[in-house]
């Protein structure tokens, strides 16, 4: 079991990978590995309940960990305790703690 | 013996929110004690470039010093000097060809120029590599 951590600074309305990297957190999850999805910047617009919400709740029932970077979420005024379900706030040293464990990092 | 980490950074300054998250990743790093590779691609060699100026803002009437305009070199600086004081190494190499194509030869004291083959050997070395691409 490879660990995993995708970092994912798109929302998903101004950009369409976004969702593959959504999904590809849940394959890589379906294929026995541990895996982080930390949202940054206007990533963690979706954390936010609405329109695009689903699929980052989704993603987080498949057994993906879902954070996102709590100095984002104050900068765009996303209150911590009124996430969509599924998603937690995290500082981003966790980025480092887990490149630190060895992580596999991706950037989108 | 202290982790390395390796950051590949493609951004040029006052462009994109990536510029300042991954200068806020470097900090966190030397802050958690780790030695750290920067490889500056492309637009990102301006990062610590060293002419970079504060300006006053008429639109707002604010003087320079009001202002006080944030300068990407001045955070690189702060972060080489936090790493020294904790005898952290930060080993940040600007892309040669990319410097010369842009004229962004005069970086800040600390910054050292190379070229993508350092960017290989950083890999290799390091216990960790996050590549920060511009799309």
């Amino acid at each position: 079991m490879a660990g995993y951590l995708l970092i994912e600074s798109h929302d998903p309305f101004e950009n369409n990978i976004v969702a593959r990297q959504y999904d590809l957190a849940v394959n890589l999850v379906k294929e026995g590995n541990q895996v982080t999805l930390f949202l940054v910047q206007n990533g963690v617009l979706p954390a936010r309940p609405g329109t695009c919400s689903s699929l980052l709740t989704n993603t987080a029932r498949a057994g993906v960990e879902v954070l996102a970077d709590d100095f984002s979420l104050r900068e765009r005024g996303i209150a911590p305790s009124r996430l969509t379900d599924g998603i937690k706030a995290a500082p981003l040293s966790i980025v480092i703690d887990y490149l630190a464990d060895g992580r596999k990092a991706i950037w989108h | 013996m202290s982790k390395t980490f390796t950051f590949a950074l493609m951004d040029a300054p006052f462009e994109n929110a990536r510029s300042t998250t991954a200068l806020r990743l470097i900090d966190l790093a030397i802050k958690r004690g780790y030695n750290v590779n920067v490889f500056a691609y492309e637009g990102a060699v301006y990062l610590p470039f060293a002419k970079q100026a504060q300006h006053a803002n008429a639109v707002h009437g604010r003087s320079v010093e009001e202002e006080n305009h944030p300068l990407p070199r001045a955070w690189i600086a702060a972060i080489m000097n936090e790493a020294a004081g904790k005898g952290i190494k930060v080993d940040w190499v600007n892309c040669g060809l990319c410097v010369d194509e842009r004229g962004a030869g005069e970086a800040i004291d600390g910054v050292r120029r190379g070229g993508p083959a350092d960017f290989w050997k950083f890999a290799e070395s390091s216990d960790n590599t996050l590549v920060i691409g511009t799309k």
